[in-house]
């Protein structure tokens, strides 16, 4: 088997008449973090959202590991189990307390019987940090700790693969950076991760790769170094520099370069 | 009304609870049948495919437009004419009941609606079908927030089981007026007893209602006051924030 987790070939998603993904294609492969970035609206939720089929894409093929995701007859309820995705705005289940945020896909997707869920619920909660809050509901968590029992809920799952779409643009600066270093311990620990994000500090430290997506394409993509002192578009420099001078500053990673 | 009027009333008091029983018997029996019917109806309307979502909404158009008393006598006396006799009581039950699924069903359709959609999205994510996910995500949250609006429908349909008495069903009310047919002077404060007991058993029945919603509560969760405005707020600046259309696909 070869170890590319996710390869995506030429999607394209249009809502009425705006196209908002023309032909994107990147492979993943196992252990590489790629971080997506450019301006709002040029497709980047959409693409991830595509991967899952969460939002349908128009054209264009999207396979985890040897599964077309996208081809006929797809159980596509197992594939999305084994992709976490973290969203922007949380999305904890308002409902339930932390512990059973994470724990119930593993009770009712993966049916696992309660005390092995609970056991690996309570595991994911102490890796990212909040054991503690097991017994905490949504509304009695800070934005940043809603958004580690959402990565928590994901992990739970074992996933081949983690989607990240802006998990701490709706967070203060003060609380993106513990969300920021449970992203990198878990890039360190070998996850497979695609992250659209403007962290500045995240891509440089984390990031294998980092993509430049603009008006639907990816424009250009290489090593973070590369792409940030060495841009071939003038777009990409463009962008790169007005991005590093709003993050640097916010980054909690920028001690570390 | 004298002494000996008060006595009679006094007299008759057990009757009348009697009869209350019947009430209490019919309320049960149509809001069960409300509940039962209209959560689907609700979910078809919400997430059913089109033929289903029409139906749905024609059965909730009719329940909902059509005067509780012609209900009653339709279900009273069509059926024994295609050849289903069916007891006054049960073609009550029948009548309010459907007639009650078509309010409930859109008391939960308004409160699945509140949820907001990132809930769903991130049910199908962790690879919930949608059914799962309605059941375990949706409902739980939907159930919640519909129990004002549901004593609301409470209030209403223990009051709307007087109404049996028009096709026979010997409640309250009619065992009131059997006390009216016979003593004129009593009509009054009969019917102010039957009001008594509705008063009693409507505020009784809300207080109940009010406990399991703090029972069921949870933080951060309940549509309440100054909580429901920030919520509300916050959930605008949400989906705001969210701009790209979140349709969930399958």
């Amino acid at each position: 088997m070869s170890d590319v987790v996710l390869r995506v070939e030429d999607l394209h998603k249009r809502y009425g008449r705006e196209e908002v993904l023309r032909g994107v294609s990147f492979t993943v492969r196992r252990g590489e973090v790629k971080v997506i970035l450019g301006p709002s609206g040029t497709g980047k939720s959409t693409l991830l959202r595509c991967i899952t089929r969460l939002t349908e894409p128009d054209r264009g093929r999207v396979w985890l590991e040897d599964v077309e995701v996208t081809g006929r007859g797809v159980d596509l309820n197992r594939v999305r189990a084994s992709i976490g995705f973290v969203f922007q705005d949380f999305n904890l289940f308002t409902h339930l307390t932390a512990l059973d945020n994470v724990r119930i896909g593993l009770l009712k997707v993966k049916k696992l019987p309660k005390d092995r869920a609970t056991r690996i619920a309570m595991e994911q909660l102490e890796r990212v940090g909040l054991a503690h809050k097991a017994a905490a509901y949504p509304a009695e968590l800070s934005g940043g700790q809603q958004q580690r029992v959402a990565i928590a809920r994901a992990l739970a799952m074992q996933p081949k693969l983690m989607l990240f779409d802006e998990p701490t643009s709706a967070l203060d600066p003060e609380l993106t950076g513990e969300v920021l270093d449970v992203m990198t311990q878990l890039a360190r620990d070998g996850m497979t991760m695609v992250v659209v994000s403007h962290e500045v500090g995240f891509a440089r430290a984390a990031a294998d790769e980092l993509i430049f997506m603009e008006g639907g394409r990816i424009v250009e993509q290489g090593p973070p170094e590369a792409l940030f002192t060495r841009p071939q578009h003038p777009r990409t420099a463009q962008f790169l520099k007005k991005i590093t001078a709003l993050y640097e500053g916010g980054g909690a990673l920028k001690d570390e370069r | 009304m004298d002494v000996e009027g008060l006595l009679i009333l006094v007299k008759s008091l057990p009757a009348l609870l009697q009869a209350t029983l019947v009430n209490l018997g019919l309320l049960l029996g149509l809001i069960s049948l409300g509940f039962v019917v209209g959560v689907p109806i609700a979910l078809l309307q919400v997430y059913g495919p089109a033929p289903l979502r029409g139906l749905a909404l024609a059965w909730e158009g009719f329940f909902r437009g059509v005067p509780a008393l012609v209900l009653l006598i339709l279900f009273a006396y069509l059926p024994p004419k295609l050849g289903w006799g069916l007891e006054p009581f049960t073609a009550a039950v029948l009548a309010l009941g459907c007639r009650s699924s078509a309010y409930q069903s859109q008391i939960f359709r308004g409160a699945i609606q509140a949820i907001p959609q990132g809930q769903m999205l991130a049910a199908r994510a962790l690879g919930m079908s949608r059914w799962l996910a309605v059941r375990s995500i949706i409902l739980p949250q939907a159930l919640r927030l519909a129990i004002p609006g549901w004593s609301n429908e409470f209030s209403s349909v223990i009051k709307d089981t007087t109404l049996a008495s028009a096709i026979g069903v010997v409640e309250v009310f009619k065992r009131a007026s059997f006390i009216y047919q016979r003593y004129y002077e009593l009509a009054m404060p009969a019917y102010l007893t039957v009001a008594l007991i509705f008063l009693i058993l409507t505020y009784g029945g809300n207080w109940l209602l009010g406990r399991l919603e703090r029972r069921l509560a949870v933080p951060g969760f309940q549509l309440r006051g100054a909580d429901a405005r920030t919520q509300a707020q916050a959930q605008a600046q949400a989906q705001a924030r969210a701009s790209t259309p979140a349709e969930v696909a399958r």
